[in-house]
């Protein structure tokens, strides 16, 4: 597997190439920080295929060095990227979040998002708003929203519409209900598209769920018991095995019907 | 008498002022680096990566309009097929498609009804490529009777 150089003599280059792995092999496995990935470059082609690194994965010239601990996934054609687990969210562009008003500064709403600093959400972003027709949005309110601008030069910027000014569901949601926060991993766990917890969620009662990227989730139900119950089982199914949330799940729907 | 300066001698003088003014600015004496293309592109969102739902949802009914929200941006992330695109379209009686097929049309007999007479064949001629019309270039001018 790794032919990692814990020799204290061993010289640099030495450790390089020994951490040189062909990513081929380490597709499904746990890759640490600091390793090189090689990729079969066809540098007789003229025409070379764009390759795709995704997070947890960095470019340093040609070579492309793993930056997460985690385990290593492919996207046909070229997609790679790392599987890692976390509780701090860093924005990216393009990624729909649940975030908290807490301030209205002249044309613009500072909304917390549970990053490095408070995103910016400017009162003609929402659907319909004009300069005369202001959104009703006040602080403490929960807005669901997409990032257009987030890197780390600059402030980030969030929208409640899309390019063609519909709000597409985001925007102030949320009389009653319950935010919490869970790690990254769930998040991604939840929205993926053969999602299990979910299709075990919706069997129980009927409830709304708003999911943010930012480890945000907000439930609401009919009775405050069940509100309670559905936010408990998200926080706890991460570290479960499935035959433990099955029996978590019939016990809860046993006791509500 | 002439008060102003020739134009030639003009041209001469904004000429030495462009080369003094050039002179003066700071350039980097540097050999050309070329910008080396490169291949490997960098993403740092997980969207891409695994596909993921729209973030609102309802379920059993508890809250109609999130659960047409659902179906209508999940079927947007995949591809369907085109007959099922064309059905989700509530609320739009023309598609897409026959919307350009129109627009297409009437902007060909718009444009021929405001030609003039002599134009009409060229214009004609644009849509059927395979009649013979003498070239629109050949056009029809005044000539003058000689003496």
């Amino acid at each position: 597997m790794f032919l990692f150089a814990f020799h204290p003599e061993a010289n640099v280059a030495n450790s390089k190439e020994a951490m040189l792995c062909c990513v081929k092999e380490k597709i499904g496995e746990a890759v640490l920080p600091g390793d090189l990935l090689a990729f079969e470059i066809q540098k007789s082609e003229n025409k070379r295929e764009k390759l795709i690194c995704g997070p947890g994965l960095r470019r340093d010239g040609e070579d492309v060095f793993v930056c997460k601990s985690g385990i290593l996934r492919h996207k046909e054609p070229n997609l790679y990227w790392i599987d890692l687990q976390q509780r701090r969210y860093v924005p990216a562009k393009g990624e729909s979040v649940i975030g908290i008003v807490t301030a209205k500064s002249g044309d613009v709403f500072k909304v917390d998002v549970g990053g490095s600093e408070q995103a910016s959400l400017s009162y003609l972003a929402f659907e319909g708003a004009t300069k005369r027709n202001r959104p009703n949005v006040q602080v403490g309110d929960l807005v669901y929203a997409q990032f257009i601008i987030a890197n780390k030069d600059m402030e980030p910027e969030l929208v409640c519409i899309d390019s063609c000014g519909r709000a597409n569901g985001m925007g102030v949601f949320g009389a009653g209900g319950l935010l919490f926060k869970v790690s990254l991993g769930l998040v991604r766990k939840l929205l993926s598209p053969q999602s299990e917890i979910v299709k075990d969620l919706e069997k129980i009662f009927p409830f709304e769920m708003v999911i943010g990227l930012n480890g945000r989730i907000w439930v609401k139900a009919k009775t405050t018991q069940q509100t309670l119950i559905v936010a408990n089982i998200l926080e706890s199914c991460e570290n479960m095995t499935t035959e433990q949330r099955r029996s978590i799940f019939g016990r809860v729907s046993e006791n509500v019907l | 008498m002439q008060r102003g300066l020739d134009a030639e001698t003009r041209k001469q003088l904004e000429e030495e002022e462009k080369r003094i003014i050039s002179d003066e600015h700071w350039y980097l004496d540097l050999p050309e680096l070329k910008e080396k293309e490169n291949f490997i592109i960098e993403e740092r969102s997980f969207l891409p990566c695994e596909d993921l739902l729209y973030g609102r949802m309802s379920f059993k009914g508890f809250n109609p309009e999130v659960e047409k929200l659902m179906t209508l941006m999940n079927s947007q992330n995949r591809t369907e097929d085109v007959e099922e695109e064309v059905q989700n379209k509530t609320g739009v009686d023309v598609s897409d498609e026959e919307m350009a097929r129109r627009y297409e049309s009437l902007v060909g007999s718009i444009k021929r009804k405001f030609t003039k007479k002599r134009n009409r064949p060229a214009i004609q001629g644009e849509d059927n490529v395979n009649s013979n019309i003498r070239s629109p270039k050949i056009k029809k001018v005044f000539l003058k009777p000689q003496d």
